[in-house]
């Protein structure tokens, strides 16, 4: 018996557990979205078509589903994990085989009605059977070689095949996260130096090896890579993207050009600039301060969620809100670094703003996650 | 093993650890990211604003039409035409081979003008539009355009370029316009922007490049907004510009067109001034060229024919020729005599054939010799030894300041090409450019328009203007500008004592009207319009003391190049001086025989403002007169198209 079913009498039932709901995560959430609405609309020219109409009846649903998983208790999630991993890893292996070809990478299964990222649905089931994992392991043993390696091929598998169609971004994203949660659950300091150090082996090798037969990036990996170093050296071609989204953000001065106002986005010079880039945007309309309280409503999320992972005694659901958070911290973190000019540009979305349907949904489960934790955590 | 209330109780805490330092991590980066904002959004804005800007902002210019520039009663001597053309945009045409060939079907095209048209088109960016066929008929064009949906990204245009309707008339004073060049923006400190678009004209010589900046106006300009792929989005605001000012010359087209037929094909300029006003009525030269030619573009073997005359072309014979002016000289050499007082009108010399100083003898065109002559009849019948003798008795430096006066050796600032100052040499400018001192033989030569003196037709025509008047006439080009008249400058008197003037005029009437004189076969016969002038027969080789002592060869026997240059130089009427006129014939024979008749015909042409009047021809030339005239090409007054283009 758990301590979290020992402890359960204490927990919300029925419609209460509305009451119980983290509201203000849920506020900060829908304000960020909005500001999304906003950006997609101006972007379109003033228009709700071809982005802005759809981004809300995704974020509709999303908060339906989110709303549904939160009224769930988080036992049963906790028992899901491993299906839910499994079904996953599975879904990627098919993509891998089968999936539809776009942009050069294959990542979507076309189910018609809407397409589907399977990496995305691995971003917070493998958080979960991580903190499943170690919910079931005894915190004592977390630092054994056999009981790393276990949740290390948890993370290393789906991310190999997530590299495979290749997507360079999540596969980051996946290890980010999946790192985060061995290290909140105690994993030993040595281990994460270990990582560090060769990963700077792998980066030195990877350079070493470029242009040999045995390189690992892909050409087009590589270039992101030269274009991110000297944006300047190829102001037409790769490095355009880095130079016009750089000019977007300065040219927002303090307070920015004004609502519909933004010219470099408008006029199609920042690329992508419905999804990846859509932070540009923001920051050209509504300058410094638009941006920095973009920055600040993040912040607070992220805020919010660790603070519920504090409340939380119960080691999945405390676990599992770090890793949602922390999935969610590295994907802020790494677009706006991209975007900003201070990371190479990757292929990864803006949370909550980005234009793209699995990827708002996805967050929004597992927000539900997170919301579900916190209706059911021990009292 | 399950796990005891304690082990949570301490990984808990082993938790709320480690997330607090991912907290931190996580504020920090946080933290960072925000500076990194601040940095580029706040410290950086001003640059990158500007690069914005940049980005989304193209000026276009709008070319101005061209000023027009109009003879001195407004007949349009180079004007605009509506130059219906083709461009096309890659981007709007797909598929610009299959395009470029089916046009190729609608309009006249050559295989090689297509593949450049193709080439050009590939070289732009997709979205440039680049001009394929210019100067299209209104047929094809409008062929082009009814055709339209089998040609996309073709679109018809409608633009302006020069035209010189009376085309080889001016091709010399008004020159041409043609695409800028690197050469062209050399000279300029702060280009014009306008002159950076393609397929501008700028004026290369002439009054088109002189006037430049009066006739080329202002550019509007346009401010547009366009996208990453250059495409433009909307129309940001315009700003129309000036249309270039209209200039009108003091040139006549009539009386152009008629003395360039009478030029005809030979190598001859010749030049008509108003004696009061200093207007230039006419200015021409021969042979011509199209203009044309050199604004669509000439074409290598049309150049090369031009360059490679020994007619040559392309000179602007009556300013850029410099001629030793021969007899036409001893106006100003008596003048100078006259005005030093060493002679008087009466003062007899005489002409023994030769006039021997120190050593070497000079010898007189007459080799019999003139017997005694005075002032008259040594201008009549153009006695050299006459002027050998008071040349040397005057001094160089009296003759040179006496031809100043007359406004030889001195530039006339018009707004043409290649003005030539000529050379009236003294002993300064002798012992400056020769490095050699003045000789008593250069004095001689200079008497009668040898040696170094060089003059244009220009000046000789300031000159007889001069002589004319009294008064230092200046010579004008321009008329108005934009309607407005321009000043004439005020002809200042010569100083010179009308009885002096009135001596060498009389000289000047006998040239043409006495028996004896060397124009009389020109002799203008109306009472009113009765012309004084001049002969000159200047040679361009030196003739041996063998040549001499054999018989000099004549003129018909020479290679044409080593023949004498033909000039007179003439006023009318005798007794009211209204035009002063001077041609020059290179290579031409005698003054007289050649020189004479044509100035004759040309002034007659100025005063009766009409054909020449047979009436004022002598009764026995009636007849010659007359089918020479009927001969000429002149431009037809209601068509306006010459009968024979001078095609060189």
């Amino acid at each position: 018996m758990s301590f979290l079913e020992y402890r359960v009498k204490f927990a919300p039932t029925g419609l209460r557990k509305v009451l119980y709901l983290n509201w203000p995560l849920i506020v900060l959430i829908a304000a960020v979205a909005s500001i999304g609405f906003l950006m997609l609309y101006s972007i379109a020219g003033g228009s709700l078509d071809p982005w802005a109409r759809r981004q809300m009846q995704v974020f509709a649903v999303g908060m339906v589903l989110m709303f549904t998983v939160a009224m769930i208790p988080i036992w049963f999630w906790r028992g899901m994990a491993g299906i839910a991993y499994l079904i996953a890893f599975l879904l990627l292996i098919v993509v891998d085989i089968m999936g539809e070809t776009n942009m050069g990478a294959q990542r979507w299964i076309d189910f018609g009605f809407m397409q589907f990222q399977p990496s995305e649905m691995m971003k917070f089931t493998l958080v979960m059977a991580l903190a499943a994992y170690y919910d079931w392991l005894d915190p004592k043993r977390v630092s054994r070689p056999l009981h790393v390696l276990i949740p290390v091929l948890l993370i290393v598998l789906p991310t190999a095949l997530v590299l495979l169609q290749p997507n360079l971004g999540t596969s980051l994203m996946l290890i980010l996260a999946g790192a985060t949660v061995m290290f909140a659950a105690g994993v030993s300091f040595w281990y994460f130096a270990g990582v560090i150090a060769a990963g700077a082996a792998a980066v030195t090798s990877v350079f070493t090896l470029r242009g040999t037969p045995w390189q690992f990036l892909r050409d087009y990996q590589y270039k992101r890579i030269d274009t991110f170093l000297d944006p300047s050296a190829d102001p037409l071609g790769a490095g355009y993207n880095i130079i016009q989204a750089k000019i977007a953000l300065g040219s927002g001065g303090w307070s920015g050009k004004g609502f519909m106002q933004g010219t470099q986005s408008r006029l199609n010079f920042v690329p992508e600039k419905q999804t990846d880039f859509i932070f540009t945007t923001l920051a050209e309309e509504f300058g410094f301060i638009g941006a920095f309280s973009l920055l600040a409503l993040y912040a607070l999320i992220i805020g919010f969620c660790l603070v519920a992972a504090f409340r939380n005694r119960d080691r999945f659901s405390a676990l599992l809100i770090v890793g949602v958070a922390a999935n969610f911290f590295f994907y802020i973190a790494v677009n706006l670094s991209m975007v900003m000019g201070m990371a190479p540009v990757v292929g990864v979305p803006l949370p909550l703003l980005s234009y793209g349907g699995s990827a708002m949904l996805v967050l929004l489960v597992g927000f539900g996650l997170v919301q579900s934790a916190h209706v059911h955590r021990p009292r | 093993m399950k796990p005891t209330a304690r082990d949570t109780e301490e990984s808990k805490r082993r938790f709320n650890r480690r997330t607090l330092l991912l907290g931190g991590a996580m504020g920090a980066t946080v933290a960072v990211l925000g500076a990194r904002m601040r940095h580029l959004q706040v410290d950086q804005a001003e640059e990158f604003r500007l690069l914005a800007e940049e980005n989304r902002i193209n000026i276009r210019l709008i070319p101005p039409d061209r000023g027009l520039i109009q003879d001195r009663n407004g007949k349009v001597i180079a004007g605009n035409e509506q130059n219906y053309r083709v461009v096309i945009s890659r981007e709007a045409a797909g598929d610009v081979e299959l395009v470029m060939r089916r046009l190729a079907s609608v309009i006249p095209m050559t295989a090689e003008e297509m593949r450049r048209a193709i080439d050009d088109v590939t070289a732009m960016s997709d979205f440039v539009p680049v001009t394929v066929a210019e100067r299209l008929s209104w047929d094809d064009f409008s062929r082009v355009a009814v055709n339209a949906p089998v040609l996309p990204g073709v679109v018809p245009e409608v633009g302006q370029s020069r035209r010189y309707p009376l085309d080889t008339d001016f091709a010399h004073v008004v020159g041409y316009v043609g695409p800028v060049s690197a050469q062209d923006l050399e000279g300029i400190d702060t280009p014009d922007p306008l002159l950076r678009i393609p397929k501008v004209q700028i004026g290369k010589i002439g009054v088109e490049k002189w006037l430049e900046d009066i006739l080329r106006g202002r550019a509007g300009t346009k401010r547009i907004e366009v996208n990453s792929a250059g495409r433009v989005m909307r129309e940001l605001e315009r700003q129309d510009g000036e249309r270039g000012t209209d200039i009108r010359l003091t040139l006549d087209a009539d009386i152009q067109n008629f003395a360039q037929a009478r030029l005809g094909t030979e190598s001859a300029a010749a030049v008509i001034l108003d004696v009061t006003t200093g207007d230039i009525l006419c200015m021409a030269s021969s042979p011509s060229f199209d203009p044309n030619l050199f604004v669509r573009g000439i074409s290598h073997d049309d150049y090369t024919l031009l360059t490679e005359s020994d007619h040559r072309p392309l000179a602007d014979k009556p300013v850029s020729g410099a001629y030793p002016p021969g007899s036409t000289f001893k106006m100003v050499t008596a003048l100078a005599a006259l005005n030093a007082g060493v002679v008087t009108p009466d003062t007899k010399v005489r002409c023994p054939g030769y006039i021997e100083f120190g050593n070497r003898r000079f010898n007189c065109w007459k080799r019999q010799g003139h017997g005694t002559v005075e002032l008259n009849r040594a201008l009549s019948e153009s006695c050299d030894v006459f002027f050998y003798d008071i040349a040397q008795k005057v001094g160089i430096d009296a003759i040179a300041d006496m031809g100043r006066r007359f406004g030889l050796g001195q530039r006339f600032d018009l707004p043409v090409s290649a003005i030539t100052s000529g050379t009236m040499p003294d002993k300064a400018w002798k012992l400056e450019r020769q490095k050699a001192d003045w000789r008593i033989g250069d004095t001689i030569n200079a008497s009668i328009g040898q040696g170094y003196v060089l003059t244009s037709p220009l000046q000789l025509a300031v000159m007889t203007a001069r002589i004319a008047s009294g008064k230092a006439v200046v010579p004008r080009l321009v008329r108005m500008i934009d309607g407005r008249e321009t000043p004439i400058a005020e002809a200042l008197p010569l100083g010179i004592p009308a009885e002096f003037l009135d001596a060498v005029r009389f000289g000047m009437h006998e040239v043409v009207n006495s028996q004896k004189g060397t124009a009389t076969a020109s002799q203008i016969v109306d009472p009113a319009m009765v012309m004084a002038g001049k002969t000159g027969t200047s040679q361009v080789r030196n003739i041996s003391a063998a040549e001499r002592a054999s018989g000099v060869i004549a003129n018909e026997d020479l290679p044409w190049n080593r023949r004498d240059h033909a000039l007179f130089v003439a006023y009318a009427p005798f007794d009211k001086p209204r035009y002063a006129v001077s041609v020059v014939v290179e290579h031409g024979g005698g003054g007289s025989t050649v020189a004479a008749p044509i100035a004759r015909d040309i002034l007659l042409r100025a005063m009766s403002g009409g054909l020449p009047p047979l009436e004022a021809y002598p009764a026995s030339q009636r007849g010659r007169i007359a089918s020479m005239l009927k001969e000429l090409p002149l431009r037809d007054p209601v068509t306006g198209k010459s009968p024979v283009r001078t095609e060189t």
